[in-house]
């Protein structure tokens, strides 16, 4: 299949890899995490608050807040507006994913 | 242009007071319309917590209203839907020092004769009822008949409840009088409304539709901040403040005040309010704001600190020189009446004053005597005057 990049003759700078739970993921420099989880076949990473229904990237440009995901420990960060970074720690995350605050 | 001719009263106003005015005067068997410039609580109703406290308020008319209004919510909260989001959860107020707690404890002696339940809390056991508060405070009050309602939708049930005529988006642009001075109804930009009384419940705009009526009334806006976290377990289980913010509700000074009153909410964002400052209708940010709120609750909530912060929304809180809302009839202008000027406490009082409006129209015997809120008071004395 005919990619775009192919068209415009271009190619990755670099590639690296992150983890999504435990597995490990192969990214390419300037991919937000939601692009890494999809090439990866990944659609959901996320569950609701109110019955825990699963979700994934909705609007994909930053507005909808309905992909938020754990990166590095840190909940509620956009996949699709979040860079990927070398070594990053992406989790499901789930509900609020700020369980542990409540102990 | 259409007419009505078969109204008792036109309510000029969605927000959450004139929502109260329009469901008490209906149940008084009265023909009432209400008329807004905007959409329903798309003023200052909108830009509220939902505050309903006693908590704050010092003994004297502000906290007979309260009071009453605390009983009306709780029979309301029956009478309307749960999506109103009525929470009797109550308010802890806490003091971070001795003197502090002394003068709370002077404040709380004084409220329980009035009709406040106020119980003091020892420092040990502040935790038991907010296990996140910060562990260093001298002690604080519990009072349990504080409570919380989404004030948009508050408005929106009790207009819906009141089965009125409600013209949205239409501005009132004239208060008709008949020759000899008397209310006859008012113009909007679509329509006339007749009606021998008008009710002025236009919250922070209400100086305007006094004058449209040949009247006068004082009211200042006085801008407010509010802090949305990220959704939370619930982390925060009452209305929490320091006791500092009795101090700067009460103050009439222009200047930047805050202290915060933190909150939980059915739906997982902390609620972080609210500063008060008038600066008139400037609508712009305030970084300065928005730190001090966020350094004060995170102070009283340490886990705050990591929190992220959402959204900020602000808002004008009606703001009579004397701290008292105007309600009742206006005796410069038969046939006016006035129900506005609340300042920050308009979601909690709008049920009691929507009881003193219906039984002003009805001519019934008033739930409370209303003569400290009399719209023709004299306000020059007071601090708020100037500025």
């Amino acid at each position: 299949m005919t990619t775009p990049r192919d068209l415009v003759g271009g190619a990755p700078r670099t590639t690296y890899t992150l983890t999504f739970d435990d597995r490990e993921l192969p990214a390419q420099e300037g991919q937000s995490v939601a692009a890494v989880l999809w090439s990866a076949g990944i659609v959901s990473w996320r569950t609701t608050r109110n019955g825990a229904a699963p979700r994934g990237v909705f609007c994909g440009i930053g507005q909808c807040y309905d992909c938020l995901v754990t990166v590095n420990g840190r909940p509620n960060q956009r996949a699709c507006m979040v860079q990927a970074r070398p070594g990053d720690a992406v989790t499901t995350q789930e509900g609020t994913g700020r369980a542990a605050l409540d102990r | 242009m259409p007419k009505r001719h078969s109204l008792d009263a036109v309510i000029i106003g969605a927000g959450v007071v004139g929502a109260a005015c329009a469901y008490y005067a209906a149940r008084s068997g009265l023909s009432v319309a209400v008329v807004d410039r905007g959409p329903v609580a798309g003023g200052t109703t909108g830009a509220g917590e939902g505050n309903l406290l006693v908590s704050d308020k010092g003994t004297g008319p502000e906290l007979d209203l309260a009071l009453l209004s605390t009983r009306l919510w709780r029979e309301l909260s029956d009478a309307l839907p749960a999506d109103i989001e009525y929470e009797p959860k109550g308010g802890l107020v806490v003091a971070h020092d001795e003197p502090t707690l002394k003068a709370l404890r002077v404040f709380a002696d004084a409220q329980r004769t009035a009709g406040v339940r106020a119980d003091e809390i020892a420092a040990a056991d502040l935790t038991t009822l907010e296990p996140h508060l910060a562990p260093d405070q001298a002690g604080g009050f519990h009072y349990p008949q504080d409570a919380q309602v989404q004030p948009a939708k508050a408005a929106a049930r009790l207009l819906e409840a009141s089965g009125v005529p409600v013209h949205l988006g239409e501005e009132v642009t004239d208060v008709l009088r008949t020759p000899a001075g008397h209310v006859a109804g008012v113009r909007t930009t679509r329509r006339e409304l007749l009606a021998p009384a008008v009710v002025n419940a236009a919250g922070t705009w209400g100086g305007d539709v006094a004058r449209l009526a040949g009247s006068t009334l004082p009211v200042l806006p006085r801008r407010g901040f509010v802090l949305v976290t990220e959704p939370l377990p619930r982390m925060v289980h009452h209305k929490v403040y320091a006791a500092d913010y009795v101090a700067d509700v009460a103050s009439g000074s222009a200047a930047l005040q805050s202290s915060a009153v933190v909150e939980g909410t059915p739906s997982g964002p902390v609620l972080i309010g609210a500063t008060r400052e008038r600066v008139g209708f400037d609508r712009s940010l305030s970084t300065e704001a928005l730190r001090r709120l966020a350094g004060q609750a995170a102070a009283l909530f340490p886990f705050l600190a990591d929190v992220e912060v959402i959204r900020a929304y602000h808002g004008f809180r009606p703001y009579l020189p004397d701290h008292l809302p105007a309600i009742g009839a206006d005796p410069r202008v038969p046939g006016l009446h006035h129900a506005c000027g609340h300042e920050g406490a308009g979601i909690g009082l709008a049920p009691a004053t929507g009881a003193l409006i219906a039984a002003t129209l009805t001519g019934s015997a008033p739930p409370l005597d209303p003569a400290p809120f009399s719209p023709a008071r004299d306000f020059a004395d007071h601090d708020g005057e100037a500025a």
